[in-house]
């Protein structure tokens, strides 16, 4: 399976998604810049975390102009599988591809610290090697990912299945105080309607290997390489 | 004409220095000349007052691939086609002044150091002194600083994985922000700052230049710091997504066969950056001084050269191939201007359209006066060194009581609450996170690994300059051996008060003699370095703060010890010493004499021999695989050791004896060179066999498990009212 990972000047985390898809998991991978207006030939595009424009105007809102969105756009129309991740996940909220917007965290700090992550989907292409309930150990890292949206909006996304990740705690119970940042609805993954966009707030690539804290964050990668297979049959 | 005391006050001269010019130059220097000189004649750029104490400092070892002052940092080699750099580099007055921006381009210069070694920049730490956050200015302080040092370290990518912060009265109106930033070097691909040939282009690439931060090495930095909030305009202001892709650009132009050196540019802009160059080429400069990109109209030379516009850095690049290198910086959507060319010759010539405005000799700039001092040991110190610590009364609260308020103590308690503002998991190489005595990074295609710390108890080292450096020294490297590396370097931040003055003069001299004793004793070289002078406020020096970074070396990274305790039935073991408690000398400069009985007195004391012996023989055991948990005992003793070891662990412990008469100095004393392990009780005689081989003391103290924390049969604290002090005591000292 071959991953095009998204390069805006100032993402800083598409290294560590290269080495997580490439060097953990051993799928081809390579970096597509900002400026480039057509994709190659990929099975999943992945925008990854960083300050994309630097973010000094709202987290997002210039990298949507940018000419590779308008690619990826077109790459998620035809229903190929787009993961953001952090300012990824915010990113795809300016750019329409995701409802909803990510605002400043409640306690106006950023917040880098392991969560646990309720696995509130397992149907998804990126969650198919979860199970319904269990919890994900992955770090988040971010002074922006209050995840809000209009009622109508929220309703629609739980009457869905789009709330693919809640903030849990370890046993999975999701409550007021364990909210990192304010999300409604302890929201830090959700996917569009068809199923093929996802964003979240926390970083599965950070959570790759069990040397450096835990390996969970491979269910996500892992989940799009099985439906990746299973749509070849 | 003769100079106005204005004028030469402006930049921070004296009038015989001046004199020193008029005599040097052979004429009186033109005004832009004297711009020139008071930067590069600043402690900050010039080092006056600590060139010939720094000389003395160890800087040979095997490893070192590229020797100290040969360029802007030593490189270590760590084996695998791997090296590192690193240096730690103040902003303690921009700090002052202005809190967030000062510590964010604090941040900000330090990785240009870095980077402009043609390293990538893996890790950061920081540094921070404040006064005690019962007072509303210091945590505007605090925040602005922390606000500063996350929003710029955040952006950029880079992991902020450890450092510390300490609390006294004595950084009340002049706190230190020291960052230190850790480079990767693979392959040998070092970069250079210097140019190559006569003819070489000079390059100004990244921001373009303002009127922000003109005067801040000679002003803010280098004379006594009192009612300078009007030189708020000499602080810059940051824009770390400009230096995230600077970073970018610049490590991929070296690899571009025209690009011969790299220089960042911090201190005094311009002028220093280039003519640092000019002078390690061995070769004069030719600048034009218009063709500098500026931010605003209307500024004269003499604001173009001495202007601290951040993220701008200089390229030496080979005539003719100039063009890739244009492409690249486009590529990044950042600007590259030839603004000069290196010359035959010893002078710098600034033009400015067309016009030769100055010519003057780089050696003669680049050669600041030199002042050398010898201290008398004031009679003040002894008299501190010679108090009665018995006199000091045994508190009225319980031992237990006593040993929450420590643990919630602003020196003490977790910094957890800083650093989760902080990313420390960028890069994915963080192997141990902050909160530990060290932080450990994994080196991507290699079994190594490095942890790093910084460390500095500023009032050990008031009370005895020599020994308490001896003692930063010995820590910077006990905080490593506890995780099993190898210390393999070290770099100082020196602040100090004001050199002019006796005292300090004593503090420089001694503080210098005990960071060499001390890493000769180590091995370990001394690879870079910092000065920052009067730290003084309202007329009072700081007390002596040489802060210490250190680097060690796992061989294999997956044999690494953490702090917290681990698995029921795991024996506790100290190391380094032979009895469970401390004694009333232990007390010395200690955070339970200041924070409870509000003295800073006594004589500290370090055994450098038994230091480096147990530290060895901790490393033997862990790399071993023998020990669960290793952690340092620092401040507040072994009972604080204990209980964070617990916390950290989140399970209870039960030591054997209590502590009994000074229990007091026996929960709270700091004495050097004790290491707190656990070990699964069929390791121990392995683990004793190795302290012993070492000529080692050790005593084993008592056993992990449970949910209480119990010292002997008269103190015992339910683990949850332990973990609540010392997790929460931070927030609760410094909320208003």
């Amino acid at each position: 399976m071959k991953f095009g990972i998204v390069v805006f000047p100032g993402t800083w985390s598409e290294k560590d998604t290269h080495h997580a898809v490439n060097g953990v998991l051993g799928q081809d991978a390579e970096y597509i810049w900002h400026g480039d207006e057509a994709l190659g030939q990929y099975d999943a595009i992945i925008i990854p975390g960083g300050f994309s424009y630097g973010d000094y105007l709202r987290s997002g809102a210039i990298a949507r102009f940018s000419p590779v969105m308008e690619a990826v756009q077109q790459f998620a129309d035809k229903g190929g599988p787009v993961l953001g991740i952090c300012n990824g996940f915010q990113v795809l909220c300016e750019s329409g591809l995701l409802p909803g917007v990510l605002m400043r965290n409640d306690h106006l700090e950023f917040r880098c610290i392991w969560t646990d992550l309720k696995v509130e989907n397992d149907s998804t292409m990126f969650t198919s090697k979860a199970t319904a309930g269990e919890t994900l150990h992955i770090p988040m890292s971010h002074g922006e990912g209050n995840y809000q949206a209009d009622e109508a909006t929220i309703h629609r996304l739980e009457g869905n299945g789009q709330i693919v990740l809640r903030y849990a705690d370890s046993s999975g119970n999701v409550t007021v105080d364990i909210n990192p940042n304010g999300s409604i609805n302890n929201i830090a993954g959700i996917v569009n309607e068809r199923g093929n966009v996802m964003g979240m707030m926390p970083h599965p690539e950070k959570a790759s290997e069990k040397l450096i804290g835990g390996d969970d964050g491979n269910v996500i990668f892992s989940s799009m390489i099985e439906s990746f297979a299973a749509s070849l049959v | 004409m003769p100079v106005s005391q204005e004028t030469l006050d402006e930049i921070a001269l004296s009038r015989d220095e001046y004199e020193a010019i008029v005599d040097r130059l052979g004429r009186e220097p033109e005004p832009l000349e004297l711009g020139l000189f008071g930067a590069l004649w600043s402690e900050h750029c010039g080092y006056k007052h600590t060139k010939a104490l720094l000389r003395t400092l160890p800087s040979s070892s095997e490893r070192l691939l590229v020797a100290p002052g040969a360029e802007n940092a030593g490189v270590v080699d760590l084996g695998d086609g791997l090296s590192v750099c690193f240096k730690i580099e103040s902003h303690n007055h921009p700090s002052a002044v202005e809190p967030f921006e000062g510590a964010a381009t604090g941040v900000g210069g330090i990785i240009r150091d870095i980077f402009a070694m043609g390293a990538r920049p893996i890790a950061l730490l920081n540094s921070l002194r404040f006064g005690q956050p019962d007072n509303a200015r210091t945590r505007y302080l605090l925040n602005g600083v922390i606000g500063g040092i996350s929003s710029y370290g955040n952006c950029i990518g880079i992991p902020d994985v450890g450092g510390e912060i300490f609390f006294s009265d004595t950084y009340k109106g002049n706190p230190l922000v020291n960052a230190m930033c850790v480079g990767l070097i693979e392959n040998g691909k070092m970069a250079s700052a210097s140019a190559k040939e006569p003819g070489d282009l000079l390059l100004l690439v990244g921001a373009d230049t303002g009127r922000d931060g003109i005067h801040g090495a000679s002003g803010l930095a280098s004379r006594a710091f009192e009612e300078q909030a009007e030189m708020r305009s000499a602080v810059q202001v940051g824009n770390p997504f400009l230096e995230k892709v600077l970073i970018e650009a610049c490590l991929e132009a070296l690899d571009l066969p025209g690009v011969v050196g790299l220089q960042d540019c911090g201190a005094a802009g311009i002028t220093s950056a280039a003519i640092e160059m000019a002078e390690r080429s061995g070769m004069g400069l030719k600048l034009l001084i218009d063709e500098v990109p500026r931010r605003e109209e209307g500024m004269t030379p003499y604001e173009v050269m001495l202007s601290e516009s951040q993220e701008r850095m200089l390229l030496a690049v080979t005539p003719g191939q100039e063009g890739p290198v244009f492409d690249l910086f486009k590529k990044w959507d950042l600007d590259a201007t030839i603004i000069g060319n290196f010359e035959l010759g010893e002078n710098v010539r600034i033009y400015d359209e067309g016009v030769e405005i100055t010519s003057t000799p780089v050696i003669t700039l680049t050669d600041a006066p030199e002042y050398k001092f010898t201290g008398v040991k004031p009679e003040w110190l002894t008299k501190l060194q010679n108090a009665d610590l018995s006199a000091n009364p045994i508190p009225s609260e319980s031992p237990a009581d006593l040993l929450l308020k420590m643990l919630a103590a602003p020196n003490i308690a977790s910094r957890f609450p800083i650093y989760r503002q902080y990313d420390y998991h960028v890069q994915t190489n963080t192997v141990v996170e902050p909160g530990g005595d060290a932080a450990v990074l994994r080196l991507k295609g290699s079994k190594r690994g490095i942890a790093v710390s910084t460390d500095c108890n500023g009032r050990i080292c008031y009370l005895d300059p020599e020994i308490g450096t001896a003692i930063a020294v010995a820590e910077a490297c006990r905080n490593l051996s506890v995780t099993g590396a190898t210390p393999v370097a070290l770099t100082d931040g020196l602040n100090f008060g004001n050199p002019e003055t006796p005292d300090v003069q004593f503090q420089l001299t001694e503080s210098i003699a005990g960071m060499s004793r001390a890493a000769e004793a180590f091995e370990i070289p001394i690879v870079s370095g910092n000065a920052s002078l009067y730290n003084q406020s309202q007329g009072t020096d700081i007390f002596p703060t040489p802060i210490i970074g250190s680097l060690g070396l796992l061989e294999d990274v997956e044999k690494h010890a953490t702090a917290g305790f681990k698995s029921d039935g795991d024996v506790i073991v100290l190391l380094g010493t032979d009895s469970t408690w401390d004694d009333i000398d232990g007390i010395a400069g200690s955070e339970y004499l200041d924070f409870i009985h509000g003295k800073v007195e006594g004589q500290p004391k370090l055994d450098i021999d038994l230091e480096i012996r147990t530290q060895a023989a901790c490393r033997e055991a862990i790399t071993g695989e023998l020990i669960a948990s290793a952690h340092d005992v620092s401040d507040g003793g072994v009972a604080v050791a204990i209980a964070e070891s617990a916390v950290i662990g989140e399970i209870g412990a039960s030591i054997k004896s209590a502590p009994e008469e000074r229990w007091d100095a026996a929960m709270f004393g700091e004495s050097q060179s004790r290491i707190l392990v656990s070990v699964k009780p069929e390791n121990l005689a392995a683990v004793e066999a190795i302290t012993a081989a070492n000529n080692v003391p050790s005593v084993v103290i008592g056993s992990v498990g449970g949910d209480t924390l119990s010292l002997g049969d008269s103190i015992s604290l339910p683990l949850a009212d332990v973990d609540d002090a010392w997790k929460n005591g931070f927030s609760r000292a410094t909320s208003d």
